[in-house]
């Protein structure tokens, strides 16, 4: 589904991505963590399109095509979908016209028709039932005056409304409560199928006792340095990162 | 309230599908009202004097009153200057190089849509004006005014039956003389500035409202005006009157050919609300606002001002203003009653070369009367945006309340957004509160739509629309839509 071969990525003349190498395939789901500034948000934001930062070597194939070509909004409605670590807030702008405009824009990308007002509410319904969201959400303008949990929320909300191919969740688990962190994880399994994937951004083991991934890696410095299976995670939350600085840096 | 809510989301998907049929509308990038309708024309030269002013009044087979009116008017405007105090760059405008009267040489007397000239016709389906059978379900009289003679009134019997008086003003000068003699000039009088005392002497239509006692207007009322012929100044004369207990709202909508020579539009609107009436005025406006290099467009110098005569009586003007090439506009409220009400809700949305110094009066005159001002302004290219508002308590408003909120919205950094407030306040048991803001759209709201497939244009689009939704919410159903898709068409390759 996705493949990433060198990526090297600047931002401001300075180099964060130096070299990424990743494989994700339909059915999986990987974790990536890593020190604070290790590159684990630019990765996202690369990915997705962001025009902060400048890929200035690799290549990235998303189910074929060449990702890095296609503009921002075209990577969305080929599937890809981020879960931001900070959700913007556009007042006046309620949640069920965005959502809205954004499935259209979907469906008019894959040559389908766009959903009836009705069947557009129904599914509205289904998706916060399936990843259990206050009604309330979907209410109000987006993100504005949500608080931080609300906010990781609406994220889920919003990839179950989009049904992504591959969704990228950058600390989706940071600033959120027990309760808001099982109903997060809880979208996020409910929502996994044998034919999407999912990559789980993020500085703690904490969010991998609910979701379980089928790898971990480590990135450090802008190159993954470590991979292997969900036990990784466990032995990264017992011993801290030193020992991979260490390890790496002899 | 969830039922509520869940109304709310239909209305919401209803206005979305809107949307997205504008959205493909949005591919045809000039302004899309630019033609014009071969009519006749029966037309005086151009100039303006004494003679032309009689002649014009002699077409018009106006009683002497009105002959005297506009006399006045003149001989004031010959004395004044034009305004140089707004934030305008106005070219130097000939007002001898004008035609101040042309008049559809057919005067149709119709009694059904079939009678209606073909031509004309099509000119309003290209509109897209609701003048036919299926709007009677939507709720909306027409008075359709192309150029300067009326020419189709619709729903009048529906009206005159409550004993509402909606027409042209010239019919009402010719029918109703005592009340038109009574409240024109009331408001704004004749010599009250440059381009009303213009527009005074010598308007040639406009419309006419009239609300009786304790009578409910139970539809909207609209009139769409459009500029049709070449090289003629349009100056539209309206006036509303809502007795005691009474209520209306009105709907005024602009379209205009495209042009390469400016075209003035100097037009006055007069609103008296006595004891308890309520008045809603709402525009929608879209006359041609140049092209993107500034060449062309209307000026359009408005002068609009309502007076809460009777006590507890309100105004409340709601404008969506995205054409022209410069305006210069204030809709203001005299709180003369006490316990009265004044409100202005405006967008005003410049891009290219546009200009707009626009906002409001409220003069506070009344015991415990209360105004509200909330101004959404838009600049986009090269374009400059001001608000000018003034709050005027006297000496006897006790308790006068004011809350005004102006924000601005800045796309791209070629255009400049400016906030004139005035506070003159002569009495100390006034509250006045002023808040104002001034942003930019976020690269960051425009990647976090991106990112849920929509494109940059329309993520400002949908920005743009929710940051007017607190005016736009003010327009009846038919008429948001409309000024949700102006806007938006109005920021066309203003971004990216």
């Amino acid at each position: 589904m996705l493949k990433i071969k060198d990526l090297h990525a600047k931002i401001d003349g300075k180099e964060i991505l130096r070299g990424i190498n990743l494989e994700v395939k339909a059915g999986e789901i990987h974790a990536i963590m890593g020190p604070n500034g290790s590159g684990k948000s630019t990765l996202a934001a690369v990915l997705t399109g962001n025009e902060a930062f400048e890929v200035n070597e690799g290549e990235v194939e998303f189910n074929g095509e060449d990702l890095l070509d296609m503009a921002p909004e075209d990577r969305a409605r080929e599937g890809l979908f981020l879960s931001f670590q900070y959700p913007v807030e556009i007042p006046g702008v309620s949640m069920t016209n965005f959502m809205r405009t954004a499935l259209n824009e979907q469906k008019k990308h894959k040559g389908e028709e766009p959903l009836s007002a009705s069947d557009f509410l129904k599914l509205m319904r289904d998706r916060k039932k399936l990843v259990d969201i206050d009604s309330d959400l979907t209410n109000r303008s987006v993100n504005e005056g949500f608080s931080g949990g609300e906010k990781k929320k609406n994220e889920i909300f919003q990839m179950a409304m989009l049904d992504p191919k591959l969704a990228i969740l950058d600390e989706t688990d940071s600033g959120l409560d027990i309760d808001a962190l099982r109903i997060v994880a809880n979208g996020v399994n409910k929502l996994k199928r044998s034919d999407n994937a999912t990559i789980l951004i993020t500085h703690y083991q904490r969010l991998l006792d609910y979701i379980e991934p089928d790898y971990v890696h480590v990135l450090y410095k802008g190159r993954i340095v470590k991979s292997a299976g969900k036990e990784l995670a466990r032995e990264l939350e017992e011993k801290g990162y030193d020992w991979i600085k260490k390890e790496f840096e002899e | 309230m969830p039922e509520i809510r869940f109304k709310q989301t239909i209305l919401e998907c209803i206005m979305a599908t809107e949307q997205d049929k504008l959205l493909e509308e949005v591919t045809n990038r000039e302004y899309q009202y630019g033609f014009h309708t071969d009519i006749e024309m029966d037309m005086l030269p151009k100039g303006l004097d004494e003679e032309v002013i009689k002649e014009i009044s002699r077409r018009k087979k106006e009683p002497e009153f009105m002959l005297e009116f506009r006399l006045e008017a003149y001989r004031n405007w010959l004395k004044m200057e034009s305004p140089d105090w707004a934030h305008l760059k106005i070219p130097p405008i000939d007002f001898q190089d004008m035609i101040y009267y042309a008049a559809p040489k057919k005067k149709p007397q119709l009694e059904s849509m079939d009678e209606v000239d073909p031509e004309l016709r099509a000119t309003f389906d290209k509109l897209g004006i609701p003048l036919d059978e299926q709007k009677v379900l939507a709720g909306v009289a027409v008075d359709a005014i192309i150029d300067s003679v009326s020419v189709k009134t619709t729903f009048r019997e529906t009206l005159a039956e409550k004993g509402i008086i909606f027409c042209s003003i010239s019919e009402a000068i010719q029918e109703y003389p005592d009340l038109v003699k009574k409240h024109l000039g009331s408001v704004v009088p004749p010599g009250d500035n440059f381009f009303a005392a213009l527009n005074s002497a010598v308007f040639s239509d406009g419309s006419f409202v009239f609300i009786p006692k304790g009578v409910r207007c139970p539809m909207e009322l609209s009139s769409y005006f459009r500029i049709n012929a070449m090289n003629t100044g349009q100056f539209e004369r309206t006036l509303i009157v809502a007795e005691d207990d009474s209520y209306v709202s009105y709907l005024e909508g602009c379209t205009a050919p495209m042009r390469d020579e400016n075209q003035l539009h100097a037009a006055v609107v007069e609103i008296v609300a006595l004891d308890r009436a309520e008045v809603k005025y709402s525009t929608v406006q879209n006359w041609y606002p140049g092209d993107k290099n500034g060449k062309g467009g209307i000026f359009n110098f408005v002068t609009k001002r309502g007076i809460c005569k009777g006590d507890y009586s309100k105004i409340s003007w709601t404008q969506v203003e995205t054409g022209s090439a410069i305006t210069w506009k204030y809709p203001s409220c005299v709180l003369m009653g006490d316990h009265t009400v004044g409100e202005f809700y405006s967008v005003a949305l410049t891009n290219n070369y546009q200009q707009a110094d626009t906002g409001t009066k409220m003069i506070h005159l009344g015991k415990n009367t209360r105004s509200l001002i909330v101004s959404k302004g838009i600049s986009a290219g090269f374009s400059q945006n001001s608000y000018r508002g003034l709050v005027k308590v006297s000496k006897r408003a006790e308790n006068a309340r004011n809350f005004s909120q102006c924000d601005s919205l800045l796309l791209g950094d070629k255009c400049g957004a400016h906030t004139f407030p005035y506070l003159e306040i002569n009495n100390n048991s006034a509250k006045v509160e002023h808040e104002a803001t001034t942003s930019k759209i976020g690269e960051d709201q425009i990647f976090y739509c991106n990112q849920r497939g929509i494109d940059t244009e329309n993520a400002v689009g949908l920005i743009v629309n929710g940051y007017v939704k607190e005016v736009i919410n003010q327009l009846p159903m038919e008429f948001a839509v409309e000024a949700q898709k102006l806007l938006q068409i109005s920021l066309e390759g203003s971004v990216g």
